[in-house]
């Protein structure tokens, strides 16, 4: 039996690599340890060992392909006795590194769908929205919500001489998650400052800076770790305008990762967009997509208040068009209608518009028409956005990641109920995380997380479909 | 009129593509640190934090006054237990290649440090690690099955799936449950001993941090109670020059040791080679009947290096040059103490050989052990049913409902 060699997975979340050298020949004999390629991902380059014996039959994934899927093979290799026809040639096939077989298997699943008339070919895009500072014509460049947050920094630290970032392995390393790429090379260590391991420690450095008259960007490497930070935050950063009578106040923003990623457990798991929302004084910004991270980045940097940042580690390397317009910039605190629909509201925000989009491309085979609206900003929130779907639709549903009390979805529920009750047909349902903290374990991670099953049903229950 | 201000950056001496130099790590000959009674007055040993205690020397012989308080029966076990480390890093390097786990830690280089430290522990005390301390355990025959079990999150993970890959959990054996959240364990460790101390019972604490860590505003605070009220704790900084990408400079600045920051607190601050596990076990004894004693905290900063990856996510040749490692002036733990017992007389190149082979032998049965209880991607998972269990002492109802309708 011929031994299949899959690219692996330098970390939890990594999805695809480049393979950059083969250390090995077609015809090597290859020892249990050798190293036999080069692989990389944005974040690091390692070696692939041999687990197993034989002779390297075959090299399916040639050196330099960009782009490899996890657990794609790469190679195959033969156990004594057996030559290069007993490689199978559907298997080989298969690796392939592009992205033919994706687009192959969306198209299938639309066939099996064929039934339902009302299903609508195209995936679910931004064909319905328009931010109003988007001329036609516009091109779009796809972009990853990585390059998106490095070229808002650049932007912004180019437009103005006094914003500058720092954090833990944001200058030598271009960042724990590779987000200030470049940008050490590009203004030097003045403006792009390493910082020891103390979260409290810079977050209050930033907040003097701010208050001396720089536009500080504190990167936090997760934003579980500035828990520690958050007294700097919230006692600080968001009170200082108030208590000094406007005298002084913190422009400063505060960003990194925050919610589950993949596989990090209880500590380093934690949303926060319902912690940091509560507080006043303090805007907070959750996108979704590289536009929207861009455009609202970029607004954050030039805002007169200090900004919470939360950005999401599995969707940094995630894709989406990017209008090519010189100085791009979002409001905050805008709502963002991602796909309008007339028989029921989901209001999500984050890394919850990914099962909120999955959920409505099954919802829509049922013949179920929903409003999706992202959020985008959580604090201050534009409820008038929501009202107005809700006066439409009758129904609601909330989606996101946290814990399920006092979450960002009550907070909506209370309001909707408040100022639009006499237009709700059903109660509203807010889908949230499991009440317990995040579990190690890859089953037990899925489990506690929300689900697009859940919102579908949730969906059919809040329009009473069977 | 005053010239502008200007930020000063701390940069580490080389990065990659240059030479590898460490000519300016002041290495004291072994045997040359003098060991003063444990009840010395802590501003008569002020030099300590700035020297370096260091029992073998280049030939293989222990030195000086810190040497000869361990058994020929008790080296070889060291070494056994160093290079069974060694052996379980290396194996789950593959396995978390291979995708049976997501993630690993290991301590490359690092081995003398809590191999050698365990043993100067008594049954009851406690240690607040962080990931870098298996050691802990290893040195207390703690079954590899059940590290590995969790390290895969399998059905018999003892942790039950809830936490990380190498963040142990072993209350029995001395080690505290391991936070992935750096430097908590200093003060956490410090407030152990404390209570320990109100209580009237005998047990004494270690807390561990890294060199990277020792700007949190933990560890100062750690600093702070244990000098005030002499807490009868270890306070272990292991300086493995790397937190992650960021060298040691960053947390330290140009000057001074990571030991010397005890003495602004008034605590005995020694350094101590790392790679040398007679010293680590020797100071580690010193510092442990100080505080067995009543004498207070003791500060103890192991000179090591990290000589592999911080963990499976990185990748070290981003910043520093790849012959690093080899250039560190200290030697590797396993080999000073090999050429130790052979110099000796007591050991042979044919018995390590011998006993490498046996470690990895040891490793790999017990993966296979624990590889029957399922891996990251198997079938065999920690029970659904058991994800809202622990969250209070006591399940709440809403978690019970929660429960139930999940269908577990």
């Amino acid at each position: 039996m011929t031994i299949d060699i899959l690219m692996p997975a330098l970390s939890p979340t990594m999805e695809e690599g480049t393979l950059s050298k083969w250390l090995k020949n077609e015809g090597d004999t290859i020892a249990s340890g050798d190293v036999l390629a080069e692989i990389e991902t944005d974040k690091a380059t390692m070696e692939v060992e041999a687990v197993d014996e034989g002779v390297l039959g075959k090299i399916v994934v040639p050196a330099g392909s960009e782009n490899v899927k996890v657990n794609a093979v790469i190679g195959v290799i033969l156990e004594e006795g057996e030559s290069a026809s007993d490689i199978g040639a559907p298997k080989a096939a298969e690796a392939a590194p592009s992205a033919a077989p994706k687009a192959a298997e969306a198209d299938a699943k639309s066939d099996a769908a064929a039934p339902v008339p009302a299903a609508p070919k195209a995936p679910v895009a931004n064909t319905a929205v328009s931010d109003p500072s988007i001329p036609e014509g516009t091109e779009m460049v796809p972009t990853t919500v990585r390059e998106a947050l490095r070229d808002a920094m650049a932007e912004e630290m180019r437009a103005d001489d006094d914003v500058f970032v720092m954090g833990e392995e944001v200058a030598e390393y271009q960042g724990a998650y590779k987000i200030t790429q470049g940008l050490l090379a590009e203004f030097g260590d003045r403006r792009v400052v390493d910082t020891p391991i103390t979260e409290h420690g810079f977050a209050g450095l930033g907040v003097g800076a701010s208050m001396a008259g720089l536009k500080p960007i504190v990167e936090f490497m997760t934003f579980n770790f500035a828990m520690q930070a958050i007294d700097q935050i919230v006692n600080s950063a968001a009170k200082t305008l108030y208590m000094s009578g406007g005298q002084m106040g913190a422009p400063i923003v505060f960003r990194g990762p925050n919610g589950a990623a993949a596989r990090v457990g209880a500590q380093h798991s934690q949303c926060y967009a319902a912690w940091y929302s509560h507080i006043p004084g303090l805007k907070v910004v959750m996108p979704y997509s590289a536009a929207d991270a861009k455009g609202l980045l970029k607004a954050a940097i030039r805002d007169p208040n200090p900004i919470i940042f939360l950005e999401n580690e599995i969707l940094y390397g995630q894709t989406f068009d990017v209008p090519k317009i010189d100085d791009f910039v979002l409001p905050i605190g805008k709502a963002r209608i991602h796909k309008a629909g007339a028989d029921v509201t989901i209001v999500s925000f984050g890394i919850g518009m990914t099962y909120a989009l999955k959920a409505i491309e099954e919802l829509s085979k049922l013949g179920i028409d929903v409003e999706l609206i992202d959020l985008r900003t959580i604090r201050p929130m534009d409820l008038p956005t929501v009202i107005e779907s809700v006066k439409k639709t009758g129904r609601l549903v909330t989606v996101e990641e946290g814990f399920p009390q006092s979450s960002v979805g009550t907070e909506i529920a209370t309001r909707v109920q408040q100022q639009a009750f006499d237009y709700l047909d059903a109660p509203i349902i807010t889908i949230a995380g499991k009440d317990v903290p995040m579990p190690y374990a890859a089953n037990l991670e899925k489990l506690a997380l929300p689900n697009v099953a859940e919102i579908i049903e949730a969906v059919k229950a809040v329009t009473y479909t069977a | 009129m005053s010239s502008p201000l200007s930020l000063f950056v701390p940069e580490p001496e080389v990065r990659p593509g240059g030479v590898p130099d460490f000519t300016n790590v002041h290495i004291a000959p072994a045997g040359e640190v003098g060991r003063p009674p444990v009840d010395i007055d802590p501003s008569e040993i002020r030099d300590m934090a700035f020297s370096i205690i260091r029992v073998l020397n280049r030939d293989g012989e222990a030195a000086g006054p810190w040497a000869g308080l361990l058994s020929d029966e008790q080296l070889i076990e060291g070494l056994h237990h160093m290079m069974l480390l060694r052996a379980l890093d290396a194996r789950m390097i593959i396995a978390q290649r291979q995708g049976k786990t997501s993630f690993y830690i290991q301590h490359l280089g690092e081995e003398a440090v809590s191999t050698a430290f365990r043993k100067v522990l008594k049954k009851g005390d406690m240690n607040f690690p962080t990931y870098r301390q298996a050691g802990l355990l290893i040195a207390e025959d703690y079954p590899l099955e059940a590290m590995i079990n969790q390290i895969y999150a399998n059905s018999e993970d003892p942790l039950k799936g809830r936490q990380l890959p190498t963040l142990y959990s072993v209350r029995e054996q001395g080690f505290f449950t391991l936070s992935g959240n750096l430097a908590t364990q200093f003060p956490q460790a410090v407030g152990w001993a404390m209570a320990s101390a109100i209580k009237g019972e005998t047990n004494i604490a270690a807390g561990w941090i890294g060199d990277g860590s020792t700007a949190e505003s933990d560890f100062h605070a750690a600093l702070v109670f244990a000098s005030t009220f002499k807490a009868p704790v270890v306070l272990n900084v292991v300086n493995n020059q790397w937190a992650i990408s960021t060298f040691q400079g960053i947390a330290r600045g140009g000057v001074g040791t990571f030991a010397a920051r005890g003495l602004g607190y008034g605590i005995p601050s020694l350094r101590v080679d790392g790679n040398d596990y007679l010293a680590v076990h020797a100071v580690g004894l010193w510092a442990a009947e100080r505080a067995r004693r009543n004498l207070g905290p003791t500060l103890i900063e192991y000179v090591t290096y990290r000589a592999g990856a911080h963990s499976t996510s990185d990748d070290p040749s981003a910043y520093r040059p790849k012959e690093e490692s080899a250039a560190w002036p200290l030697g590797d733990p396993v080999i000073r103490l090999k050429a130790h017992l052979i110099a000796k007389g007591v050991w042979s190149e044919s018995r390590h050989v011998q006993l490498e082979a046996e470690m990895l032998d040891t490793v790999i049965a017990a993966q296979k052990a624990a590889e029957a209880n399922g891996t990251m991607h198997s079938d065999n998972r920690p029970s659904a049913r058991d994800m809202f269990e622990g969250v209070y002492a006591e399940m709440p109802p809403h978690l019970r409902r929660q429960r139930q309708e999940s269908g577990v």
